[in-house]
């Protein structure tokens, strides 16, 4: 088992390696920029859904609450852009500092609930978090920052002639959570959160240390999170609480993961590929009217795939395969 | 209104006691609700005050087509029974949003006088608007009500009973599928006499549940899953909480204290006030 476990791991890196050359090569060919736009989100959300999945698919503490740390990078980036000129490299870096402390410190008194009562509590903080941002006139409070133009450059991580380095760093940053995850799967990390998930106390008294492992996934987890809230933030060039804050953004974060296999290694990704320009262009195409029916065919599929496939959609590609080679 | 909001939340907290499951599509159960009560009052001009067991009656059909067409299938799901529960709930959210948009677009709808709407009744030097006052009267009622109800009769002795052990439920010959359609749709029931009520005083849109549901389940929360009365008990602390919060912060805060005072609950009693284990 161990052979072919370690034969999966290097397969798995070709695969990624593979794909994400592709996926390089892939503006070479689409000049459009609306379906550059859609390539850009969907490594976004790729990123930030595989981000999501290492606390709430591999440690098991199904967070609702993401876009809290979201909204911290972007709010810690443009802050420090627009009030003190730092440049988003740095502000990205701190946003995430942030976003993770705040996850641990959150972390005391989170990891003791269970269940439903966890899910709650990780919803209404963000909600206070929004709420706050709201009202926080120095941060422009509703009404957001608008991002100044300062012109392209890499330095300020800006661009307004073309999309396509919004496209290398948003690939660079799924390919950054991919490989995170991928190393953490067989680490030390990434056996204590699978035993976390499946039975915090038979774990324990195995000398897991449950409660550590549990602040090591959310503090990777939000860190990874608020980078993607930072670029979203350059990206847009405009932020206001609702938008980067507001609970349909830790939906969308989860979705890709809960379409693909929560807990897989591909199942973010998988999930993104299918749910994101499918979002996009349901809405596009036949949300134009305003009458909602975008949000009943997005609605009714998120319904069909969760009952149909628990497991998501790997589930397909491995219930025929591995049969006899589980783990 | 904090009576209202344990009314809205009694319902969530009979379904999550039932099955365990939580229903993501709560505020869209009021929303319906609300339009029901709207609708009757436009085309019938029947009171919603009168029209309230209408569309309790409406919600109950509601909710037990709801479970056997979506439910009943999310509690089977083997691997990851918890999402599966939140997804499929939370994406007939959505679907439900959507077609309150494309049948009644997008636009905000209110019952204009109403026997009730915008009268106040002064008690003792206190001016209190009847609309609410008649919410709260409704909702005690209720309570009482489903107390009785589900202490008293063989129905409930059935709900409680499959609760604990739907397999040996299923040995002296109580359909669990049935017994659960009754339960989601009594739970809807609730929900439905609350939206009546509250299509009095309040406007009618697609979006509205999303701002209630939040608040309901922290009611839930707040009195601890799988307790009826908890579910009472919390809703009358968040309504005072949100009482006290918009003395001291502005309106556009008054939720953070009902958020601040749940975090405050669960970290000191992780399982609510009133919950089991």
């Amino acid at each position: 088992m161990d052979k072919h476990f370690t034969a999966r791991r290097r397969r798995d890196l070709i695969i990624a390696a593979v794909l994400a050359g592709l996926a390089a090569l892939a503006p070479l060919f689409i000049k459009d920029v609306y379906i550059q736009n859609i390539l850009i989100l969907t490594l976004m959300y790729a990123a930030l859904s595989q981000s999501w999945n290492i606390l709430s698919g591999y440690c098991g503490q199904i967070s609702l609450g993401h876009a809290l740390y979201f909204g911290i990078g972007a709010y810690t980036t443009e802050l420090l852009f627009t009030k003190f000129g730092v440049l988003p490299w740095f502000g990205m870096l701190a946003g995430g500092a942030v976003a993770a402390v705040i996850a641990m410190g959150l972390g005391y008194p989170f990891f003791r609930l269970r269940g439903h009562y966890f899910v709650i509590a990780t919803i209404v903080i963000a909600e206070i978090g929004l709420l706050l941002f709201q009202n926080w006139d120095w941060a422009g409070a509703a009404m957001g920052i608008t991002v100044q133009v300062r012109g392209d450059s890499w330095l300020k991580f800006q661009f307004m002639r073309s999309k396509l380095p919004y496209f290398y760093f948003a690939l660079a940053l799924c390919c950054l959570a991919w490989f995170v995850t991928w190393w953490l799967e067989d680490s030390k990390w990434g056996f204590w959160w699978r035993a976390v998930k499946d039975n915090p106390e038979a774990a324990e008294s195995l000398g897991v240390v449950v409660f550590n492992s549990k602040m090591g996934a959310a503090a990777v987890s939000a860190f990874l999170v608020a980078i993607g809230g930072a670029f979203y933030a350059q990206f847009l060039a405009y932020i206001d609480p609702e938008s980067v804050m507001g609970f349909q953004f830790s939906l969308l974060m989860a979705l890709p993961a809960v379409l693909g296999g929560i807990g897989t290694l591909w199942g973010p990704v998988l999930g993104a590929t299918i749910l994101i320009p499918m979002t996009e262009l349901t809405r596009s195409y036949i949300g134009g009217s305003g009458r909602g029916v975008d949000l009943i065919v997005y609605g009714a599929l998120i319904v069909a795939i969760s009952l149909a496939l628990p497991q998501g959609l790997v589930s397909l590609f491995s219930r025929a395969k591995a049969k006899g080679a589980t783990r | 209104m904090g009576l209202l909001y344990g009314l809205i939340a009694v319902g969530l907290a009979l379904i999550f006691g039932l099955m365990d499951v939580v229903n993501f599509a709560h505020g869209e159960f009021l929303m319906i609700a609300m339009y029901v009560s709207f609708f009757l009052f436009t085309f019938f001009a029947i009171d919603p005050l009168l029209s309230a067991p209408l569309v309790a009656a409406a919600l109950f059909v509601f909710g037990a087509v709801v479970y056997l067409l979506v439910v009943r299938f999310a509690m089977r799901a083997k691997a990851n029974a918890g999402m599966v529960q939140i997804f499929s709930t939370f994406g007939l959210a959505i679907v439900m949003r959507g077609l309150a948009q494309f049948f009644f677009t997008p636009d905000y709808r209110s019952v204009p006088h109403s026997w009730l709407g915008g009268k106040t009744i002064s008690i003792a030097g206190i001016f209190l608007p009847e609309p609410q006052l008649m919410g709260a009267l409704v909702s005690i009622l209720a309570f009482a009500g489903l107390y009785l109800f589900i202490h008293r009769t063989d129905f409930g002795r059935a709900l409680e009973a499959t609760r604990e052990d739907p397999g040996a439920v299923a040995l002296v010959g109580i359909d669990k599928n049935r017994v659960f359609a009754l339960g989601w749709g009594l739970g809807a029931a609730l929900v439905g006499l609350a939206g009546a009520i509250m299509a009095s005083f309040f406007y009618i849109y697609p979006d509205v549940g999303a701002s209630f549901a939040l608040i309901a389940y922290v009611t839930v929360a707040l009195g601890g899953f799988g307790s009826v009365f908890g579910a009472f008990a919390g809703g009358i602390i968040v309504g005072l909480v949100e009482a006290t919060t918009a003395l001291v912060l502005p309106p556009s805060l008054k939720s953070v204290g009902i958020y601040a005072v749940y975090l405050l609950v669960v970290f000191i009693r992780p399982r609510g006030l009133f919950g089991q284990m």
